[in-house]
């Protein structure tokens, strides 16, 4: 155990950051080890958010238990019940019909785009801009109304089932969608002339919380932090579901490693996912958009595991069951979680303001780590 | 030479910092597209999409009939246990006894909006609506009976 407020024996000093510390996005609890204004170690917290999702989920039924994983990665709630019911899907061997596939990346897609956008606006004004926040959330609330004609919500949508899509597409998606498209590639390159090219900023981030691809292996990153330090890991390439197979984009890598490499990642994705969904939108063949399943679903005996590439990076569920219709154990390895733990690393040596910019690239969702 | 990329430093980073200073001053004079919805005092005009889902409703007719018949099935499917159905005997022409609905009780205060119960209903019998101001000074008021007092089954609906 270590104190949580005081002096250590060195006559460092052990100041806590959050729970409610408004440069945490949520209740995230980091107890900072300080040398004058030197970081020497920085310890996470866990357990204010805990809600016990993996134990909720084994008296749910497999139908049920995936709306309880919108709650996690709240910002990629699309793609966590994706992955929910891939798996499902994988155990009962259920033949999902294309039409659901398309709308289901598309989603996900959109999905992306939001969440990268929220990133943008939260680490700006973590870093004291805050025009930014207006601009991301003017383009993410064009995402939001979409999501909420065609799902009925804004955030938590619980719009995948298992064998498709909870209702059809609202009429108007496809023509909103590309409006949006038209929109957000005129607004695109204003992120890059409000900050990305801006001196202060590019001093702040370049060269800060460095980490080496070997590091980011031994740590088990994934998604945007482990692309930026030159690790191939995106599961839409590796191993892709649904549709992803079938359409072209390309993996952003860079090998910087510091903040500012992770900054253009997550930048770059973004005209990618536009890419993606300018494939599918006009493309989406006519059909069924929920394959028939029972009224009551059982997954046989054995094992399941599935990954998906949400927008902070891999997601897997792992899924252990008895033939009963409930799951006997359920275990979601959250991306943001293993992102977390690499940030002691990531900022020893530095000072308290870039410990702010590095957390603001990790780009944590409290809930999704502490489920 | 070192003069020379110091000059050329600062050149630079003024340069980054107008550019940035132009998209701003931009949006300042050029604010023709309003987003902002400005809440309570557009409260006549605001309505949500139609698929929003703010609460569970069940639809009743003019002759104060609903499509219900008491099968349970949004109750089962429901993660959160916010549905109970209670059901009556009710004895019908044929002289036989039959099973009804009695009351629909729908509790806002454990519901999470998934809509599972709208997607297992077979006979469409309730919906999601798009209200969304639900707040209520006592908590009891949010158990609510969906079923109107003195409605029955439409004809036809099994």
């Amino acid at each position: 155990m270590f104190e949580e407020i005081g002096t250590t024996e060195e006559g460092d000093l052990i100041i806590n950051v959050g729970p409610q510390h408004p440069a945490t996005h949520g209740v995230l609890h980091l107890v900072l080890t300080l040398n004058g204004e030197i970081i020497k170690k920085v310890e996470p917290h866990l357990g204010y958010i805990h809600r016990s999702i993996e134990k909720m989920c084994e008296s749910l039924s497999y139908r049920q238990f995936i709306y309880v994983t919108s709650r996690m990665d709240y910002l990629s709630a699309h793609i966590n019940n994706h992955a929910c019911a891939l798996i499902v899907e994988k155990g009962l061997n259920v033949e999902v019909p294309q039409r659901a596939q398309y709308i289901r990346v598309i989603m996900d897609e959109l999905t992306r785009i939001a969440s990268h956008e929220l990133w943008w606006s939260a680490m700006s004004m973590d870093l004291g801009a805050f025009t930014p926040y207006f601009l991301a959330f003017r383009e993410r609330e064009k995402i939001n109304e979409i999501m909420e004609e065609t799902c009925g919500a804004r955030l938590t949508m619980n719009y995948m089932v298992p064998g498709g899509v909870m209702t059809e597409l609202h009429p108007d998606f496809q023509e909103k969608v590309k409006s949006f498209i038209v929109d957000f590639k005129k607004t695109l390159h204003e992120y890059d002339e409000l900050i990305t090219g801006n001196v202060i900023f590019q001093n702040r981030m370049k060269g800060v919380g460095y980490i080496s691809k070997e590091d980011v292996i031994t740590y088990g990153c994934t998604g945007p932090v482990a692309r930026a330090s030159g690790l191939r890991s995106d599961i839409r390439k590796i191993a892709p579901y649904d549709v992803y197979d079938k359409v072209e984009f390309d993996e952003i890598i860079e090998t910087g490693g510091d903040c500012f490499a992770r900054y253009q990642v997550r930048i770059k994705e973004m005209s990618q996912s536009i890419r993606i969904i300018e494939q599918l939108i006009d493309n989406i063949p006519e059909g069924d958009f929920q394959a028939k399943t029972k009224a009551v679903l059982k997954l046989p005996k054995g094992e399941f595991y599935q990954r998906v590439e949400t927008a902070r990076g891999e997601l897997g569920v792992y899924i252990v069951s008895e033939g009963a219709a409930q799951p006997y154990k359920i275990k979601f390895r959250s991306p943001g979680f293993s992102n977390l733990s690499a940030l002691d690393h990531m900022v020893r040596g530095h000072k308290i303001g870039d410990f702010i910019a590095a957390m603001g690239t990790l780009d944590l969702v409290i809930p999704d780590i502490d489920r | 030479m070192f003069l020379a990329d110091y000059i050329k430093d600062v050149y630079g980073a003024v340069k980054s910092l107008l550019t940035g200073m132009k998209l701003t001053g931009y949006y300042f004079t050029h604010h023709k597209e309003i987003i902002t919805e400005e809440y309570p005092n557009n409260r006549a005009t605001l309505k949500l999409a139609d698929r929003f889902k703010g609460e569970v409703w069940m639809p009743h007719d003019e002759n104060n009939e609903h499509a219900c018949t008491g099968c349970s099935s949004c109750e089962i499917a429901c993660p959160n246990g916010s549905i109970k159905i209670v059901s009556m005997n009710v004895i019908n022409a044929e002289g036989k006894k039959k099973k009804a609905i009695d009351q629909h009780i729908y509790r806002l205060d454990m519901c999470t909006m998934c809509g599972l119960c709208v997607e297992a209903c077979p006979t469409d019998a309730i919906h999601m609506r798009n209200t969304f101001e639900l707040s209520v000074f006592d908590r009891n008021h949010l158990i609510m009976r969906l079923n109107k007092p003195g409605s029955k089954i439409r004809e036809g609906v099994e």
